[in-house]
């Protein structure tokens, strides 16, 4: 990283400092002077995204956790002395609860943008795992943020996740007891949730550190998937994938403020807004929509320890991508039959999430069913044997030939948004 | 856990509730009329009058049953509110009796209400609201606004995100208050003995709460109309406010956030252009 820095201390003060902690050189060369690829379209700046979203995320938390009482007795009550007492308190709560919304909107277009470029492949595949475990932190934090409010369906949807545990073989139960602090979702459940809670996006963070050193270490991917040859492939970070990025960022605000203060309740469950109440079930449980895709996986399969397999793997299957994939083209731009198939595997895994919101019966199980032997097939199946039988388009001879042609990876980015949503 | 989902009814999905209660065949889901809000939309904002009629009437009759233990006396006069007076605040405050104590004997001891109270409970528990009402627990006022809707389902629901529909509570409080209609019950639907039939309540047809209002049964001085319609509309836009005090000021805010970000957008677009117009990309 510091490796691409051109910095050269001039102060007296500065080159005591990079004598003794290079920190000055370490920023540079991670984002002024990197040289990153010429030719990233928009949906790179998912990236720049996520990160401000984190710290969104970050700085909204902290602050309703000054104003926030976890205790089965007063969290519920709590959370409302925010929204109608406290400076400012519906702006924090629904910057923060729809905050979470839009970090999933961007986590997944920042996946399935992966997954079409081939951003997983050799050399990146540490920056690949990596991102799969922000992924895995994210929705622990995300679920255990859903909890603290306290309300039916904070209850519920713990209840129904932790229960999960219980069908491991032999030591199920007990694992399910440990979760709990007790013998049902209670006190000290709601008290480690929010311990946690607080915990894992610092956790999130240091391995954000580690995913973005990796990927500067091997260098961005770009639309083409061939790797920047001269000098003339690249341009350095700053100023113009600050620039860039940026704006990207104050786009994705104007999304993200259309929710907050126009439709703040859009994402949420009305029960939400009841107390929660152990002796009430409500009619339909349902997680929170970026869960429905792997909420449906679990309910496709009719055993219950085979379901919560079945939803882990959907996770785990995403660590051995980089294996499973076979063909030596990284950019989905120039192969014709695979990027029939992502379309294919997004419709499928938005069909997923539809079908996680509806009642497990009929109908419904059948089609859940079917879309989750095809998540798994597109995987196992599809992806390995692709690389033999598919015939990939010619590679530009760098990233400046591809753009004087004419922009190869363009127009395939152009389409991809409706889907990845 | 498929027990567990099926165990109790409430309120909140049609489609779950129309499966699981056999007397209302799938499809049969209350329909939820749509009504004409003056909070709805990106320049919403409460209409005083209605706030106040719609507090009368909570006030007259809802509260007899249900509590609005969220709601302070001070709020009745904060900004975006019904727009009372802070003296006329106290005098309402003060026509409540609110428990207090102990004092310096031990003994608790009832005194008028001041601002800084929330809304006394019409019942100590939930237990004693249960007994006085056949069972049946009426809910707490302050949230219900925000805690009910009927499920939109597919492709509404995408719309409503950029129609900004957001008044579903509303919309379900004023089709249940208007929807009690003795005479329709449909063939092979059997109303229990103190349950009224209610085609708009969700986890219903029956419904514990007897019909509320009735022509003329709450006095209005301004002139406006004096049906249940109107009664209706006022209590659910009061109910509104109660679950949402701060939606005025939300969307007044949220409309000068949306001007800063677009045109700080613009400037940042093209500030990206002249940096940009040198690089072949």
């Amino acid at each position: 990283m510091a490796g691409h820095s051109n910095y050269v201390p001039q102060s007296a003060a500065a080159k005591w400092l990079e004598s003794r902690l290079p920190v000055i050189s370490l920023v540079r060369g991670s984002f002024v002077d990197f040289p990153t690829p010429k030719n990233l379209n928009y949906w790179w700046t998912f990236g720049g995204i996520l990160f401000f979203m984190l710290i969104a995320q970050i700085i909204t938390g902290v602050v309703l956790v000054m104003h926030y009482t976890p205790s089965t007795g007063a969290a519920f009550n709590s959370v409302e002395h925010i929204m109608r007492d406290v400076n400012f308190g519906w702006m924090l709560r629904y910057l923060h609860a729809n905050g979470a919304s839009m970090f999933f909107i961007a986590v997944y277009i920042h996946i399935f943008r992966g997954l079409y470029y081939g951003s997983y492949k050799a050399p990146r595949e540490i920056s690949w795992i990596l991102g799969v475990i922000i992924f895995l932190i994210m929705m622990g934090t995300a679920f255990m943020g859903y909890v603290l409010p306290w309300g039916q369906m904070s209850f519920w949807g713990a209840t129904v996740i932790t229960n999960l545990f219980s069908a491991i073989p032999l030591v199920g139960e007990e694992i399910r007891t440990w979760l709990w602090g007790g013998f049902a979702v209670d006190n000290p459940t709601l008290n480690r949730f929010f311990s946690l809670h607080y915990l894992l996006p610092f956790m999130i963070f240091g391995v954000v550190i580690l995913h973005v050193w990796a990927f500067h270490t091997t260098g961005n991917n770009n639309p083409t998937g061939v790797q920047p040859k001269t000098k003339q492939d690249t341009v350095p970070f700053h100023p113009y994938y600050t620039i860039k990025d940026l704006f990207a960022i104050v786009v994705f605000m104007i999304l993200f403020a259309w929710f907050a203060f126009y439709v703040p309740n859009y994402m949420g469950h009305p029960d939400n807004y009841i107390e929660a109440n152990p002796l009430v079930t409500p009619s339909h449980i349902v997680p929170e929509w970026y869960f429905l895709p792997f909420y449906a996986i679990l309910r496709a399969v009719p055993d219950k320890l085979g379901g919560v397999a079945a939803m882990f793997g959907a996770i785990a299957v995403l660590f051995v991508l980089p294996w499973l994939d076979t063909s030596k083209v990284r950019s989905g731009t120039y192969r014709p039959l695979f990027k029939q198939f992502f379309w294919i595997f997004a419709a499928n895994a938005v069909a997923l999430g539809y079908l996680g919101a509806m009642p497990a019966e009929g109908t419904y199980v059948l089609l859940a069913r079917v879309c989750t032997v095809y998540y798994f097939a597109h995987f196992l199946i599809i992806l390995p044997m692709l690389g033999f039988l598919e015939k990939p388009r010619p590679l530009p001879a760098s990233i400046s030939e591809a753009v004087l042609k004419g922009g190869a990876g363009k127009p395939a980015g152009a389409t991809a948004a409706p889907d990845t949503k | 856990m498929s027990t567990m989902i099926k165990m109790v009814r409430s309120f909140a999905a049609v489609a779950a509730v129309a499966i699981a209660t056999p007397v209302f065949a799938a499809g049969d889901a209350p329909h939820i009329e749509r009504q004409q809000w003056s909070f709805s939309g990106p320049f919403g904002f409460y209409d005083r009058g209605q706030l106040q009629r719609g507090f009368k009437i909570y006030r007259e009759v809802c509260s007899s049953c249900h509590s609005l233990k969220q709601v302070a006396f001070r709020n009745l006069a904060s900004d975006g509110g019904p727009g009372f007076t802070e003296e006329q605040a106290k005098q309402i405050a003060s026509e409540y009796t609110v428990i207090d104590g102990p004092n310096d004997d031990g003994d608790m001891y009832e005194r008028p209400g001041i601002l800084a109270d929330k809304f006394p409970s019409p019942f100590p528990n939930e237990e004693a609201a249960r007994a006085s009402n056949g069972g049946a627990y009426p809910p707490d006022f302050s949230l219900l606004a925000k805690a009910r809707a009927a499920h939109r389902g597919f492709p509404w629901f995408v719309f409503d995100a950029f129609t900004q529909y957001q008044e579903q509570g509303p919309d379900y409080i004023y089709a249940l208050l208007t929807g009690y209609e003795e005479e329709e019950v449909p063939d092979g639907v059997t109303i229990p003995e103190g349950k009224y039939f209610n085609h708009s309540f969700l986890a219903g047809p029956a419904i514990g709460m007897a019909p509320p209002l009735s022509e003329e049964l709450v006095e209005y001085t301004d002139g406006t109309p004096m049906t249940v319609e109107q009664y209706a509309h006022d209590v659910a836009a009061f109910m509104m406010w109660a679950a949402e005090p701060h939606l005025e000021e939300r969307k007044k805010i949220g409309f000068r956030v949306m001007i800063f970000l677009i045109v700080f957008a613009g400037m940042l677009y093209f500030t990206k252009k002249k940096l940009w117009r040198n690089v072949e990309h």
